[in-house]
């Protein structure tokens, strides 16, 4: 028997490329992921690609139907219907975004901290969290707007609150696996810091779980702010904003003009479909790396 | 823990006073000028010349024993304006969690144990049906069964016990199609998995009668994970009712609280905070203690996630 | 292993006949496996007698936990079974309804795991009065009492404390006590154990082995005990019954087996286990690693690759069952090799 030389792994698991990680969420994984391309596409390139300026408003053309160039027909305001869309996929979109990227920020580090430190740190982070359960996102974005004034921000500042505490423990729990691995304690024996082993192998490790956990959330962040802007508190009118565009425009179901209130929620459907469904499947391949 | 939550959120809320852009005057006033009676009136219910936590103290006093403040905008007692208007919001989402429970468990557990056109239908439909939020499902259902069909009144609240139901039925739907798709779907996949066990086979092996062997085995056993998601979703309700209220026109707690965060009435959206936030943590009690009931494993106060 | 078990005992022969309790005949089933039907088990022949032993010994993929499951109609759904197995004389594949839990009333099944096999949100004494409750229509109090007694068979004393509790609160080897009972209380003629002790351990091994002693010579229980452990089956089974990649390669009487094995895999078996009365200077493993039915190359005898006695004519097709000395051996060299495949000292 020869004395094999030890050589720690300094990763245990293996690196997909994002394409093959995408090619593993089946056709229906790509059709949506296809969706949210375009979707974000028209967020960032809409106002530019609008036929017509979506601010323009001409009373006297309220709620009439597609003509000329005009495919979608007009708001209630007399606005393009469909200039309004793709200026409104900004806020619709940007709003989410900003909300996940806070949320997965502060989740991921305080999940870190609350792993790797564990014992006392982990459980005053754990009840932290736990105590924060109790506030719904909505409730705190609309407490928010009454301290701070309606607006996209607060809301989104709010909801990105409400919304740690869920990240935080699924993360955890991914966290608190990795740190149990055994590539961690060898780093640890050679003498890596804390700061660099979780920088540098333990989050890249979670990356997986962290894609996918924000896909779903994205979803849900989509909602709730629609949901907010909707009810005003939010994006403000005139802004096209999809939610906003459901609020303005919910007269015309009842004057027989429904297409410019059921535009915008088809849309805000289309894409937390698309991110519901990539979501879940990234949450599989997620699961599967794990084992 | 719950009680601690609750705690914490009350000081939320109470502290908001305090985040707001100026002085505690000026979030409570929403930025309207008063006259000097109603200044001294604020500062002496308010103690705003005490301490911190004193304040906070006295605030909670106040609240414990019913007295939620005065709303800036109408003049009158918080606590009244809430009780006049909680029984829609308690009707709504009574009516929502009832829709969420049959319809959403009913379909999980028969696609759960049937494989086949009904299964994949069920997914399909409600992997649409939990991307659709509330207010355009409000939307869709007002031009549908409103408009269209004239099934259904459309807004605001009716009268008498009955027409009261009517008036609930579209937003009790609206609220519900999205939780329903996700109750519909855990309770599914629960279903599923719990057919599969071993524990299953045992009670197969020995000759148990196959319905008898899916209500108390299968069943039983999975309705834990799906209690904890019919919780979960139906304490969402509390808060997400508010926009359905508003769709609806409905005289709610929901649509009020909105009402007076725009007009910035702090008061009053402090009061209905505080109520919502309550409701919320005692759902979540409720299904501590029923998931406790159900599984002799975990003791109460631990729900394993 | 306790001395208290002499090795091959039998049954006191009491209401035994000349007709198997148990025939299995020709059993071959097939599993759709990642998309297509597979075998998992080929040609399977054998029979149990009433109060008898028998021993299935096998490595993973051997075929025979999926043989008990098939005598037990436990079979995963879109298992195709060819050939027949009949109890008491009659086809269990064709008995349905009232009849086929009549029939698991009389066959009963224990399996390894306790832990995952026992409905967790249940008392112990919902667990083991269930069948009694519900299929024979016993009350609740009888059943209850029957079950305490089946309880202290087992030695388990307290019953009746034991009954009120969930099976969260017991050990792993006490649960299988439960389970053993449980199976006990329909009476039945038959025990299907599915490596029984295997989670457990070895200490807890050896009273859940003599528990089932026992309760044999007392209720004339015929057994078929599933292990991959050939010097268990041994000690405790009368004959023992030898599989590899889903087809039975051996029978014999475990009294023969260990000192004169008709079958190179069975000598293979007995060797690779290290005897604590003797030193050597190397374990011997098998090479190669054991096979299921569907992998193992057709037209041939499934052990050829890694048979130490390989010839050509063994791979000239599936070797017939040949009858030696009371015992078969699937293997086209048994007569040759007889008497020279038996456990000798390293070398």
């Amino acid at each position: 028997m020869s004395a094999t030389a030890a050589t720690l792994p300094t990763e245990t698991t293996h690196r997909r490329s994002a394409w093959s990680l995408l090619k593993s969420t089946g056709p229906a994984g790509i059709a949506a992921a296809a969706v949210i391309a375009i979707a974000t596409l028209v967020a960032i390139f809409g106002s530019l690609v609008a036929p017509f300026d979506p601010t323009t408003s001409d009373l006297s053309l309220s709620w009439v139907a597609p003509t000329g160039g005009h495919l979608l027909g007009f708001d209630g305001q007399g606005r393009d219907l469909l200039s309004r869309l793709l200026a409104g996929a900004r806020t619709s979109l940007l709003g989410p975004l900003a909300v996940v990227i806070l949320c997965m920020l502060a989740g991921t580090i305080l999940a870190v901290t609350a792993a790797w430190r564990r014992g006392a740190v982990d459980a005053a982070i754990s009840s932290g969290l736990d105590i924060m359960f109790a506030f719904p996102g909505i409730l705190l974005a609309v407490l928010a707007a009454a301290v701070f004034g309606a607006g996209l921000l607060a809301a989104a500042i709010a909801l990105a609150i409400a919304y740690t505490p869920y990240v935080a423990r699924v993360l955890r729990g991914a966290a608190l696996k990795e740190r149990s691995q055994q590539y961690v304690s060898a780093l640890e024996v050679q003498g890596a810091s804390a700061t660099s082993i979780c920088m540098r192998h333990l989050i890249p490790n979670m990356l997986p779980l962290i894609v996918a956990q924000s896909t779903i959330l994205f979803g849900y962040a989509m909602v709730d702010l629609a949901a907010i802007s909707f009810l005003g508190l939010g994006v403000q009118p005139p802004n096209p904003d999809w939610g906003v565009m459901i609020s303005e425009n919910q007269p015309g179901i009842f004057q027989g003009y429904p297409l410019s209130a059921l535009l915008p929620g088809l849309c805000i459907v289309l894409v937390v479909v698309a991110f519901n469904v990539l979501g879940e499947r990234l949450f599989e391949q997620a699961q599967k790396a794990r084992q | 823990m719950l009680l601690a939550s609750l705690l914490v959120a009350s000081f939320v809320i109470f502290a908001a006073m305090y985040l707001a852009p100026g002085n505690p005057i000026a979030a409570l006033s929403g930025g309207r000028s008063l006259p000097p009676d109603s200044l001294r009136i604020l500062e002496q219910r308010y103690h705003l010349n005490e301490p911190f936590l004193v304040q906070y103290w006295y605030w909670l006093r106040n609240v414990l024993h019913g007295n939620l403040g005065i709303s800036i905008t109408l003049r009158e007692n918080v606590s009244t304006l809430i009780a006049s208007r909680i029984w829609t919001t308690a009707g709504l989402v009574l009516y929502a969690s009832i829709i969420i429970l049959t319809i959403g468990i009913g379909l999980g557990v028969l696609s759960g144990l049937r494989h086949g056109a009904l299964d994949t239908s069920t997914l399909v439909v409600t992997g649409i049906s939990a991307a659709i939020p509330a207010f355009v499902a409000a939307i869709v259902l007002i031009l549908l069964f409103a408009v269209k069909l004239g099934w259904f009144p459309a807004l605001g609240n009716g009268t008498s016990f009955l027409s009261n139901v009517r008036h609930l039925t579209l937003p009790a739907f609206a609220l519900a199609v999205s939780s329903l798709a996700i109750v519909a779907r855990v309770t599914r996949a629960s279903v599923r998995e719990e057919s599969t066990r071993e524990h299953v086979q045992t009670a197969v092996s020995r000759g148990i009668p196959t319905r008898q062997v899916i209500w108390r085995h299968v069943l039983r056993n999975a309705a834990i994970p799906v209690t904890t998601i019919s919780g979960i979703t139906i304490a969402s309700l509390i808060a997400l009712a508010a926009v359905v209220e508003v769709a609806f026109s409905l005289n709610g707690l929901g649509a009020y609280l909105v009402g007076s965060a725009q007009s910035k009435d702090l008061a009053v959206v402090q009061g209905i905070s505080l109520v919502l936030v309550t409701a919320f943590v005692v759902v979540n009690m409720l299904v501590d203690i029923l998931y406790a009931v159900l599984d002799p494993r975990v003791s109460l106060g631990g729900r394993a996630e | 292993m306790s001395a208290s078990i002499p090795a091959g005992a039998t049954a006191t022969a009491q209401s035994r006949t000349d007709a198997p309790l148990l025939e299995v005949d020709g059993l071959t089933v097939h599993l759709p496996v990642e998309g297509a039907q597979r075998d998992v088990l080929r040609d399977v022949s054998f029979g149990i007698r009433a109060g008898e032993a028998l021993g299935l010994v096998g490595e993973s993929g051997s075929g025979k936990s999926m043989t008990a499951r098939a005598i037990d109609r436990l079979l995963p759904d879109g298992a195709e079974v060819e050939g027949a197995i009949r109890f008491e004389g009659r086809d269990v594949g064709t008995l349905a309804g009232a009849d086929l839990r009549a029939f698991r009333g009389r066959v009963a099944m224990i399996f390894q795991d306790p832990r995952a096999h026992v409905n967790p949100v249940r008392r112990i004494g919902d667990f083991m009065t269930e069948a009694l409750r519900t299929n024979l229509g016993v009350p609740t109090s009888t059943a209850e009492r029957r079950a305490v007694h089946m309880l202290a068979q087992v030695g388990i004393d307290d019953g009746e404390r034991r009954l009120r509790q969930y099976p969260h609160e017991l050990s792993g080897g006490l649960l299988q006590r439960v389970m053993i009972a449980a199976a006990l209380l329909t009476e039945p003629r038959l025990l299907l154990a599915d490596e029984p002790t295997t989670a457990l351990d070895v200490t807890t091994q050896a009273e859940v082995m003599a528990i089932l002693h026992d309760l044999r010579r007392e209720f004339d229980l015929a057994m078929l005990f599933i292990t991959h452990d050939l010097e268990l089956a041994a000690a405790v089974c009368d004959r023992t019954v030898v599989m590899y990649a889903g087809q039975i390669v051996e029978v014999r009487s475990s009294a023969l087996l260990h000192g004169d094995p008709l079958h190179p895999y069975t000598a293979a078996l007995a060797a690779a286990r290290p005897d604590i009365g003797q030193t050597s200077r190397r374990l011997r493993a098998i090479p190669g690693r054991p096979l299921s039915a569907f992998e193992a190359p057709p037209g041939e005898c499934a052990f050829a690759p890694r048979c130490p006695h390989v010839v050509d004519e063994c791979r000239a097709g599936v070797p017939d069952i040949v009858e030696l000395d009371g015992g078969r051996s699937r293997c086209v060299r048994a007569r040759e090799l007889r008497g020279r495949l038996g456990v000798s000292s390293d070398g």
